[in-house]
């Protein structure tokens, strides 16, 4: 299951010492209703940093 | 009755003349000067340079807009600033040279009381032979800094893109180039977005992509990296960042100078003091910044340019320019008010400003060659500058104060940035992240130097749904549609 999202990683590459999505993360990504949660979770999160920011 | 100068149409001058036209009396004039007939949104001139959007989407004509806010607007690039006046009279004054409005060449002098420097960086190809944009200077490689740039480089990626349609194998070589270069985020979304765009047109496995950078690691971002919280770990955006390249099969070359440009090839130094080239098909290197080359005249014309910019010709402002070696570097050597220490109505904002030092770890090869990225000082954080200019200025205007009254310090704000990485409703995705504080501050944080709370990064498509928003609230916003001032820096 694992091995098509691998496959182009040649070992002792500079790729192999990182981490890759597999196909669960991948497919979250674009997810749309969790995508939707999380538009709302950036959101938020961007709001609170431009208060934070203005002095 | 005072008037403000306001040098540069970008976002932090734009920011700062049309708050400072909106918070000032009608009695007072706001000055905008720039060579540009047209204001750009540049964060999207990605999306043009891989044909997701065209030219005038990303740019609309400036001179309606200031004449309906009652700003008044010379297209014109300023050459000279005259702080002490001349003599005869102490009103400062600066000159300029108009490139528009029917007076192509012609120069006038404007008397200022109060000047805002926001007239961002000169692209600086001529730093590395051959780097160019696609001209005669350096027809090698392709640009996305301006949005006709950005249209060229659509248009030879095209080229490519053909190519490999008819089964010919393309290089594609993308990131930066110069050893001091900074905007690495332009060219990170860039890189995806290409990569995005070889996938929907079927022709992926017909190119190798290669990103080269002059950082020691990939996500420093000019910034020193940041961490996120993730999975119950403080992690690096190293990690973060080399696991998309990983992910998208791309190879990556860093601590990179790029030193010279040959039609197809490029030749580089890196951090180990080693000279190698890499060879390409299509390249799209982004050139270093540099000040825009103003000169500064006393009262008796003596030129005192190095008593107002620093020698990368970026203005002199509030930091702490002796800070020294990077153990002694502190997040208070970064300026507040962006106030010239010399003349106390004058102001610099954006890339205009000199800053202290960078952020990141300064590195050089074993042959000297300094191979760092510059500090990043666009979108958000130079936006938040020229707002907080424009309030101080008007405060001063008006009486209230006598010193400025606001600040926008990078050591104390935070910036939201929404990399993207392939355009499209349902298919697109982009890093969300946000960084705070954008300098870091190891006294305060610790071990990572920020806020591990508001500190975050992710990926996916709600991200590119942000990034795809803020490209209408933004130019709705420079635009002065209804409800602009509601919409944050």
């Amino acid at each position: 299951m694992s091995a098509k999202h691998l496959k182009h990683i040649d070992p002792y590459s500079p790729q192999f010492g990182t981490m890759v999505p597999l196909g669960f993360q991948k497919w979250l990504r674009t997810c749309v209703i969790y995508q939707f949660i999380r538009f709302i979770a950036i959101n938020i999160r961007m709001t609170i940093l431009i208060l934070k920011s203005h002095h | 009755m005072a008037r403000l100068i306001v040098m540069g149409g970008g976002v932090s001058g734009h920011t700062a003349a049309t708050f400072a036209r909106d918070w000032l009396g009608s009695e007072h004039e706001v000055v905008v000067v720039t060579p540009n007939s047209m204001w750009n949104w540049i964060p999207s001139n990605i999306w043009v340079g891989v044909g997701g959007m065209s030219k005038e989407d990303v740019v609309f004509p400036l001179a309606p807009v200031y004449e309906k806010a009652g700003i008044d607007y010379r297209q014109a690039k300023a050459v000279s600033i005259h702080p002490e006046g001349k003599e005869g009279g102490d009103t400062p004054y600066i000159t300029i040279e108009y490139t528009g409005q029917d007076k192509e060449g012609q120069s006038e002098e404007l008397t200022y009381d109060y000047l805002i420097n926001a007239t961002g960086p000169k692209l600086n190809f001529g730093a590395t032979e051959g780097l160019g944009e696609g001209t005669e200077l350096g027809k090698n490689t392709v640009s996305v800094c301006t949005a006709d740039h950005a249209v060229h480089a659509n248009n030879e990626l095209r080229n490519c893109i053909e190519k490999m349609k008819k089964g010919e194998k393309q290089t594609i070589l993308i990131g930066m180039g110069h050893g001091m270069c900074t905007c690495q985020g332009a060219a990170f979304e860039y890189i995806f977005n290409v990569e995005h765009i070889l996938k929907e047109e079927g022709v992926r496995d017909m190119a190798e992509i290669v990103f080269i950078t002059n950082e020691s690691f990939l996500g420093d971002f000019g910034m020193g990296g940041i961490h996120f919280k993730m999975g119950g770990f403080a992690t690096s955006s190293k990690v973060f960042a080399e696991s998309l390249y990983a992910e998208r099969g791309m190879d990556w070359i860093l601590g990179a100078h790029v030193n010279r440009v040959e039609e197809g090839k490029v030749t580089f130094e890196t951090l180990d003091g080693q000279t190698d080239t890499q060879e390409f098909d299509f390249a799209m290197l982004i050139p270093p910044f540099a000040g825009v080359g103003l000169k500064a005249f006393g009262k008796d014309g003596a030129d005192i340019t190095d008593t107002i910019f620093a020698p990368n010709g970026f203005m002199k402002v509030d930091a702490k320019y002796d800070a020294g070696a990077y153990e002694n570097w502190k997040g208070s050597d970064w300026p507040k008010t962006l106030q010239n220490p010399t003349y106390k109505n004058m102001f610099a904002v954006g890339i205009a400003f000199a800053p202290p030092h960078i952020i990141s770890k300064p590195m050089s090869s074993p042959n000297g060659t300094p191979i760092n990225p510059t500090p990043p000082r666009t979108g958000m954080p130079s936006a938040m500058m020229g707002k907080a200019v424009a309030q101080s200025i008007v405060d001063m205007i008006e009486g209230r104060a006598t010193e400025p009254t606001h600040t926008a310090c990078m050591a104390e704000m935070g910036a939201a940035c929404v990399a993207s990485a392939g355009k499209g409703l349902f298919s697109g995705t982009a890093a969300a992240m946000t960084v705070y504080p954008v300098v870091p501050d190891f006294e305060k944080y610790p071990g990572t130097g920020r806020d591990l709370n508001g500190t975050t990064g992710e990926l996916g498509l709600a991200a590119h749904w942000v990034k795809h928003i803020l490209h209408h609230l933004f130019l709705w916003k420079a635009k002065l549609k209804p409800g602009w001032k509601l919409i944050p820096e």
